[in-house]
């Protein structure tokens, strides 16, 4: 955790994009990024994790047993939202919920002690924003790809009276329209909101440590930091929540695409 | 009144919109506890609809604390 100088907390400074170098492509100039490299370390721990659980044996290990379970959840899910047709999408949604995860694990590293400073990936609406709009893509392609123009009766659900049908076709069209707004934006700001609460709190105890009055001082670090314990724990679990949640409502929405309603 | 204190009241009447959310996400959790243990087998069968609600109730929350952040680092 950053020391907060000259007593002053600066919960946004956690979330910067630094260049960490540039090479050139056809004449314009890409920066390698911390993000980049954070989002390139998920991908190697989620290859290695991976690697390390298809051994395909007959009887398996505790590494097999983890990655199947990973697996066997999301393809569980995955049957019981869609239906058999949804095995076709599983790969998709377990890639898409093991690399939250694993970003969301990786941001919450304690590696600042050590003077490396873990970048939560999926603190920026930039990246969750681009996956949301990929799942939001496949639903369209998926919808017109099965269904035809047929797919726009996703905008009026069985059973609507007739004079209702305007209004309830806007309102659900709204609302078909705002998911990948609102996919992206949860799992950002859910990960931000976490980050900011722990740099808040990590700033009370540096401050608390630094105050004149020793004994209040001392007080407010030690419960500050209690507290940062908690939050920790909660942020684990907050972690996978989202990662489910984004995995989850992901299809739901290829399940509008596949068998509308 | 000032702009930037305008901006601060702001910002912590949006935290008003983050403790409601925590009500939201209580009551959904809360539900779910309560008629879970009415009926324990049919429970797992819920949960997907549990994180659907969950997700639904914590949006709103989230979209409140967008508000203060924006007032306080964007505005």
């Amino acid at each position: 955790m950053a020391a907060s100088e000259s007593g002053k907390i600066d919960p946004m400074h956690q979330f910067e994009v630094t260049p960490m170098g540039s090479f050139n492509i056809g004449g314009s100039e890409i920066m390698f990024t911390n993000s980049a490299l954070w989002m390139i370390l998920a991908a190697v721990a989620l290859g290695l994790f991976m690697w390390g659980g298809m051994r395909r044996e007959l009887v398996p290990g505790r590494w097999q047993a983890a990655v199947e379970g990973f697996t066997g959840f999301i393809s569980s899910m995955m049957t019981s939202n869609i239906g058999q047709e949804g095995r076709k999408f599983t790969p998709y949604v377990f890639s898409l919920f093991m690399f939250i995860l694993f970003c969301n694990l990786l941001g919450m590293l304690p590696l600042g002690v050590l003077g490396l400073h873990p970048f939560t990936v999926t603190s920026h609406i930039a990246v969750t924003g681009v996956l949301a709009l990929l799942s939001f893509a496949i639903v369209l392609v998926v919808g017109f790809w099965r269904h035809g123009f047929h797919f726009f009766s996703l905008f009026v659900p069985h059973g609507t009276p007739l004079p209702m049908i305007p209004f309830i076709a806007v309102i659900e069209f709204i609302s078909f329209m705002i998911r990948p707004f609102s996919l992206g934006l949860r799992l950002f700001v859910a990960m931000t909101a976490g980050h900011v609460l722990l740099k808040v709190l990590s700033g009370f105890v540096i401050n608390g440590f630094n105050a004149d009055n020793i004994v209040i001082g001392s007080v407010v670090s030690v419960l500050s930091f209690t507290l940062m314990i908690g939050i920790s724990a909660l942020e684990l679990l907050v972690a996978g929540i989202q990662a489910y949640v984004f995995a989850l409502l992901t299809s739901l929405y290829i399940n509008d695409a596949v068998n509308l309603h | 009144m000032d702009a930037e204190a305008a901006k601060l009241i702001g910002a912590g009447l949006a935290a008003i919109g983050a403790g409601m959310a925590a009500i939201g996400v209580g009551n959904v959790f809360g539900s779910f506890l309560e008629s879970a243990l009415r009926n324990p087998a049919a429970a797992d069968g819920q949960q997907g609809r549990l994180f659907i609600g969950f997700a639904a109730a914590e949006l709103l929350g989230l979209l409140a604390f967008v508000v203060a952040m924006i007032l306080l680092f964007v505005v």
